[in-house]
């Protein structure tokens, strides 16, 4: 295990339940419950300074009981080190708290987040679908349930030749 | 005339807290609600931003994105890896090649390949004269927005002589598609290396004609002289990055801090601004078209002889002249095409520095020929998310300075 990973997992005992080191980048999982104050603790601490938040993420697992995957993806311009920080939440409760207080930036990233995959933030100021039209109720578009082809009036179109997949 | 007294009724009304201070009358104030876009020209595409006015200047303003969204990401996961090379081309359609050189490797780290010296050097010149298009595009559009009309021109001949150059290496002008998994599609003819010297020589003095017309413009300098002005912290925190970021005064660079391509082996500085306004970020972007000068005349002196793509059958392509006359590599060549090559799980992000900021691809693979999420870390549409604490306190008409100032594109922020 990385020293990073060893320094977030002694000073949150508990929180880290999987560490991957692949291909030279360092993914961390959190319970959600833990996400919020490990995220303050990389950035405030003096030896770290996670201060730049490169993107936010999410995959989806549909067979997985904790289906949904947030990814925050933070770098420090002090260390020049990246950290890949993910958090696991079921979609009976998919909600994560938001980081907009400890990164300003992850405010849009949360909402494109929640546009596109219907996980919501607890404490975001402003909540809303971003790509999408704010009217848009046909669900979440990179869930993997979501047709490629899109839903509603789309599905009203004749397609000549349905492919097999 | 009696209108007209109803109408002066309405703006001039007596105070209600003070009904005795007739005699002066309190002036009606609220604030303004004003939409600009989906259809102004400034806005680089199709975007609104709803501004809140008070008096001339800007209270709040919140743009409202997604004109121009087509589920890039999504089609992403339908298609094999090399299909997905064409659709980067559309999302900075101004700068494909970059897009292009982050998508192949971030593949290119997710499948573990090394690329050859020479594909990397070839790489290496191509991003930077597209990096020299893109600070072109910038400067001539800021320029026109603010309103000087003849930068534009300027930085427009010199890019047609460049897209020129680019319609001969790829047959394309803007979607190019040139970058390969694990190399580049074609060498440079003769033909290419000798244009390009030329333009070498013929560059540097026209970017001081482009200084000329700006350092000393009182127009230019006072739109852009402490306009959009964000601290270095602040920056970081709403994830900024390129020239936007160093603009502020700190030192990042990709290309520098985790070096890739033929990078590590040229020499060159990154300009790093103090104020962290308008005219820093512009500075920036100036003394990087020299820079990327330097680091083309470079790579042309060490570029040497050799192979242009990575010889790992299972996932490069075979070389088109084999194609046509080896049936091996046909059906190589076929089966890549047709089912793609098969990733190992796993996940991985890869930034690359682009001419906006850091262009990165979060690639998740569950093994297979297609990935199964791809994310696109799009400079664009983070800065974005900083307009609103950029823009305040600014008057109006410096909206149009602010969203110049980030150099978006709407077809990357919206994806």
């Amino acid at each position: 295990m990385s020293q990073l990973a060893q320094r977030i997992n002694d000073t949150f005992p508990g929180a880290c339940t999987k560490v991957v080191e692949w291909r030279g980048d360092l993914a961390v999982t959190v319970t959600p419950e833990a996400l919020h104050d490990v995220a303050q603790f990389l950035r405030d601490d003096p030896a770290l300074r996670f201060d730049y938040i490169v993107h936010v993420s999410s995959v989806d697992w549909p067979d997985d009981e904790e289906r949904f995957e947030v990814v925050y993806e933070v770098y420090s311009i002090r260390t020049r080190q990246r950290i890949r920080l993910k958090t696991r939440v079921p979609e009976s409760d998919s909600i994560v708290d938001s980081l907009t207080d400890v990164w300003k930036g992850a405010d849009f990233m949360e909402r494109e987040v929640y546009d596109m995959m219907g996980i919501r933030f607890r404490n975001h100021p402003d909540l809303r679908r971003i790509l999408m039209p704010d009217e848009y109720e046909e669900g979440y578009p990179l869930r993997k349930d979501f047709p490629l082809r899109g839903k509603g009036w789309r599905d009203t179109f004749e397609f000549l030749d349905e492919p097999s997949r | 005339m009696a209108q007209f007294e109803d109408q002066r009724t309405t703006v001039y009304k007596i105070d209600p807290e003070h009904p005795e201070s007739d005699t002066l009358p309190t002036l009606r104030t609220e604030e303004l609600l004003l939409n600009m876009g989906p259809q102004h020209p400034s806005t680089h595409g199709v975007l609104k931003v709803i501004l809140e006015l008070e008096g001339e200047r800007l209270v709040k303003s919140t743009p409202v994105m997604g004109f121009l969204h087509r589920g890039v990401e999504k089609l992403a996961e339908e298609g094999t890896y090399h299909q997905f090379i064409p659709h980067t081309d559309r999302l900075d359609y101004v700068c494909a090649m970059y897009n292009n050189f982050a998508y192949c490797r971030a593949v290119e780290k997710l499948m573990n390949i090394t690329v050859p010296d020479r594909a990397e050097y070839l790489r290496t010149i191509v991003a930077e004269i597209q990096r020299i298009i893109g600070h072109q595009f910038w400067l001539g559009t800021q320029a026109l927005d603010i309103g000087a009309m003849t930068v534009f021109f300027y930085c427009f001949r010199d890019r047609e002589i460049l897209l020129d150059w680019f319609d001969e290496l790829c047959g394309a002008r803007l979607t190019t598609s040139w970058y390969r998994i694990g190399g580049v599609e074609r060498d440079f003819t003769p033909s290419l290396f000798a244009k390009l010297k030329q333009f070498l020589d013929y560059f540097p003095p026209k970017i001081d004609e482009y200084v000329i017309f700006l350092e000393k413009n009182r127009i230019w300098l006072a739109r852009t002289k402490g306009v959009a002005v964000i601290s270095a912290e602040d920056a970081l925190s709403f994830g900024l990055s390129g020239p936007t970021l160093r603009g502020s005064g700190v030192d990042f660079d990709l290309r520098k801090y985790e070096p890739y391509s033929a990078y590590p082996k040229c020499e060159f500085s990154v300009p790093v601004g103090k104020n962290g306004d308008t005219y820093d970020r512009y500075w920036i972007r100036v003394q990087e078209l020299y820079e990327s000068v330097k680091i083309i005349r470079q790579c042309l002196e060490q570029i040497q002889d050799g192979p242009i793509m990575a010889d790992v059958p299972s996932v490069t392509l075979p070389p088109k002249e084999r194609v046509f006359t080896n049936l091996e590599s046909m059906i190589q060549q076929f089966k890549l095409f047709s089912q793609g090559f098969n990733a190992p799980p796993g996940e991985i992000y890869c930034g690359t520095e682009a001419h906006k900021g850091e262009l990165g691809f979060y690639i998740v693979s569950t093994g297979g020929g297609k990935p199964y999420r791809l994310k696109i870390r799009a400079p664009s549409f983070i800065h974005m998310g900083a307009f609103d604490h950029m823009s305040k306190g600014y008057m109006i008409s410096d909206a149009v300075t602010i969203f110049g100032t980030y150099d978006i594109v709407m077809g990357e922020c919206d994806r």
